[in-house]
């Protein structure tokens, strides 16, 4: 049994891959089956329209030209489009989106991450990620303002010295002062990143926009 | 049917231009996955000149990197191994000559569309016609690379590359099934990650890419990677060994035994050892066990295996320095096995702690893929290049060069990044600035660019030995292949 073709193919090639399948993918399948994928729409949060209003009203020619009007509907438009570019830019090779319960994670970065968090549609295929040149930004949203963003991705040695993360100049028309459609969409999935915690962002003073108005 | 017969007929069996293609082609992915690397490593410590540049962003070829080392260098430099070796071993063709050939356009058309698509999909991402498609057909998925870590084949090209391994799979099967009685070592592994290849590249490019969300897709991808390493990488690059070894050596392999040991040890654990890629991470904590029990099951299992080829190079430990090839396959035990102690140990949980997440796990990685598997292929390579064209390698000491700078420019490598591992999840731990951590990695990444130029360079030896090898003029009728 143990030489033979049958023995080869049907237990070691097709039994142990079922049964590790079984054991490592479908146990946790059915532990979160209750937990139904939350469409991108449904992730539209008072903090990014906040902050996607803000981008609106700062570089009002160049939204106008590539969103149109700050609505939700654009806002989860380009929340998806973020991830996109997030994903073919290998920034998650850089950059996780998990906070462990060890190394003091937490204190530097918020709270641990959670299953709920991650049960969306932006989260398919999940983003953990494998490797921190950078830090995690599964709470970054907040943290930095919208222009600061735009600078970071223009050319990030600007705002953090010695900084090896890559210029991203194609996101802009030219200069950090107009981020073009993909600018504007990274910026937006960046400031969504943490926005559904109740502390966000963790360690700034944060207003809502509405108070203003 | 005597032994002569048997060896003719080997010749008639194989399809040399095939080996020789696969090889070429495979070397040739190789150089340019090196030199994304060198981009990404040169980005690291700021002297990538070609920042900026949006064909060449160093992100993007990154994915060039992993992915041209897995479909472009290892798939290729396999695909021609076993045209080689297992006619050779179950004495019947390939299920089809035309099919091979198709197989070879279709495995260059699927790389060169998979590199295309990583560099060049994310620039067309927010194009109207792109956003129009996406609308159309639904689509969440980027046009580039997608969401899985060695699996970022375009999500366009993953059909075709199904199909391709199932033609794989179809075409070395059938000598295999056609062979009656009990099968040689070699074959076992070779059938085994046959079947596993397919099914590890089907779940992990639709499962996770289509119906799993959140922290079941992090099960599924984590099963991917270490699949990919261990039920594709793995298996082939053993059965090589179970055939090389001996053949060169003369000698059977020491233990039946023990080979049998390994061979159904690694069937049975490694598959289960996916989710040790996400540890700590949202996934239940008892599968978290799981996984890092049956990493440890594994190391076992492979100290039978290095134990077996040891005992059968015993007596003969000369060779393993005047041998060229001998001396690559027990280079790469060596470092096989010095991978899998680190194995033991950084997947523990106290060890995850600080090593997760930084260059440590990346040495690992260069020191398995690199160090293990390609000194291999290397060594398969330099043992089939003279026999395929009929004459001795032009240089022996090109092929000296190749061997040393390969072997300690990947050992300085690993060394350096394994240490810097443990600094970097020193000072992260330690809540310094993120910039600490930059900072301080700057010297560990300028030594990696060092070692890995010296890679590059063995490399170069390498291809300038072969090109001077193949056109040099054929020696006047020694059309008999020597055997080294
Ligand atoms: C070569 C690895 C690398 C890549 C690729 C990379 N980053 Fe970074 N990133 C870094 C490093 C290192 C830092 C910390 C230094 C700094 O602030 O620039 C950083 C910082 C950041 C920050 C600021 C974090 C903070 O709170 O200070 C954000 C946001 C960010 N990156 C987003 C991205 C996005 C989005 C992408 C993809 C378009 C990306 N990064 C690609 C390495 C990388
Ligand atoms: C010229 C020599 C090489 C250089 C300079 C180099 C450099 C790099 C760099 C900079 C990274 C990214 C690390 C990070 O994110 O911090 C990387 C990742 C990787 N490289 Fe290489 N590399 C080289 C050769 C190879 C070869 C030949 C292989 C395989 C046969 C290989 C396999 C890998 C793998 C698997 C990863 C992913 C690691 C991970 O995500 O943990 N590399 N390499």
């Amino acid at each position: 049994m143990f030489e033979t073709k049958g023995g080869v193919l049907f237990i070691a090639g097709l039994g142990f891959f079922a049964l590790a399948f079984l054991s490592n993918a479908v146990v946790p399948v059915l532990m979160y089956k209750d937990l139904p994928e939350q469409p991108v729409e449904e992730l539209v949060n008072s903090r990014i329209m906040y902050q996607f209003e803000d981008l609106a009203r700062r570089y009002p020619e160049q939204f106008k030209k590539y969103v149109g009007d700050p609505t939700e509907e654009n806002c989860a438009k380009l929340m998806r489009l973020g991830r996109q570019i997030y994903i073919g830019e290998g920034c998650w090779h850089c950059h996780s989106q998990f906070i462990r319960p060890v190394s003091n994670e937490s204190k530097r970065w918020g709270p641990v991450a959670d299953s709920s968090e991650y049960q969306n549609a932006l989260q398919r295929p999940v983003m953990f990620g494998t490797r921190r040149v950078g830090p995690d930004l599964s709470r970054e949203g907040g943290r930095h303002a919208n222009d600061w963003h735009a600078v970071h991705f223009f050319n990030p040695p600007v705002v953090s010295p010695d900084s090896p993360m890559p210029a991203y100049p194609w996101f802009f028309d030219g200069s950090p002062d107009k981020p073009n459609l993909r600018g504007l969409a990274i910026i937006t999935y960046v400031q969504w990143l943490g926005s559904w915690l109740k502390e966000y962002p963790y360690y700034e003073q944060w207003e809502d926009i509405n108070r203003e108005d | 049917m005597s032994q002569t017969v048997a060896t003719t007929r080997g010749e008639e069996l194989v399809e040399l231009k095939l080996v020789k293609l696969h090889f070429l082609a495979a070397i040739i992915y190789l150089g340019l996955a090196m030199l994304g690397g060198l981009l990404m490593a040169f980005q690291l410590v700021s002297w990538n000149g070609l920042n900026g540049i949006e064909l060449l962003a160093p992100g993007r070829w990154r994915m060039v990197h992993t992915n041209g080392v897995a479909y472009g260098f290892l798939a290729n430099a396999f695909l021609g191994a076993l045209y080689w070796v297992v006619p050779r071993l179950t004495l019947h063709r390939v299920y089809s000559r035309a099919l091979s050939w198709f197989i070879f356009w279709a495995w260059q058309a699927i790389v060169i569309l998979t590199v295309l698509g990583i560099v060049v999909g994310p620039s067309l991402q927010a194009a109207d016609w792109v956003q129009e498609l996406a609308k159309r057909w639904n689509l969440p998925m980027s046009l580039g690379a997608q969401g899985l870590e060695w699996g970022e084949t375009p999500f366009w090209i993953d059909p075709v590359a199904l199909l391709g391994l199932f033609l794989v799979a179809v075409n070395f099967m059938a000598p295999v099934l056609k062979n009656k009685g009990p099968l040689y070592v070699t074959l076992w592994y070779f059938l085994a990650a046959f079947v596993w290849t397919f099914l590890t590249y089907a779940m992990g490019n639709l499962l996770s890419e289509y119906y799993l969300t959140g922290t079941s897709s992090g099960a599924v991808t984590g099963l991917f990677i270490h699949d990919l390493v261990g039920l594709f990488v793995t298996p082939l690059g053993w059965g090589l060994m179970y055939y090389f070894v001996p053949i060169i050596l003369k000698k059977p392999i020491w233990s039946h035994g023990l080979s049998l040991v390994g061979f159904w040890g690694l069937a049975f654990f490694y598959p289960l050892t996916g989710i040790h890629h996400f540890l700590y991470t949202p996934i239940p904590m008892f599968l978290q066990y799981g996984a890092v029990i049956s990493t440890i099951a594994v190391e076992f299992v492979v100290t039978t295996v290095i134990i077996n080829f040891l005992a059968t190079v015993w007596g003969e430990g000369r060779r393993v320095y005047t041998n060229l090839p001998i001396r690559w396959f027990y280079t790469g035990m060596l470092f096989y096995f010095l991978t899998c102690l680190q194995c033991a140990l950084q997947v523990t949980l106290t060890f995850q702690k600080l090593i997760h997440f930084t260059d440590w796990v990346v040495g690992h990685a260069h020191l398995v893929m690199f160090g293990v598997f390609s000194l291999w292929l290397f060594g398969v390579m330099t043992y089939l290049f003279p026999v395929l064209l009929g004459r001795p390698w032009y240089s022996r000491r090109l092929a000296e060069w190749h061997f040393w700078l390969s072997a300690a420019g990947v050992f300085v490598m690993a060394g350096d990044l394994i240490l810097a591992g443990v600094f970097q999840g020193y000072w992260w731990a330690s809540l310094q600035p993120w910039d600490v951590s930059i900072t301080g990695s700057h010297p560990f990444w300028v030594l990696r660019i060092f070692a890995g130029l010296a890679m590059f360079g063995g490399f170069l030896c390498f291809v300038w030995n072969l090109y001077k090898t193949w056109c040099e003029p054929a020696p006047a009728q020694a059309t008999a292949p020597a055997a080294a």
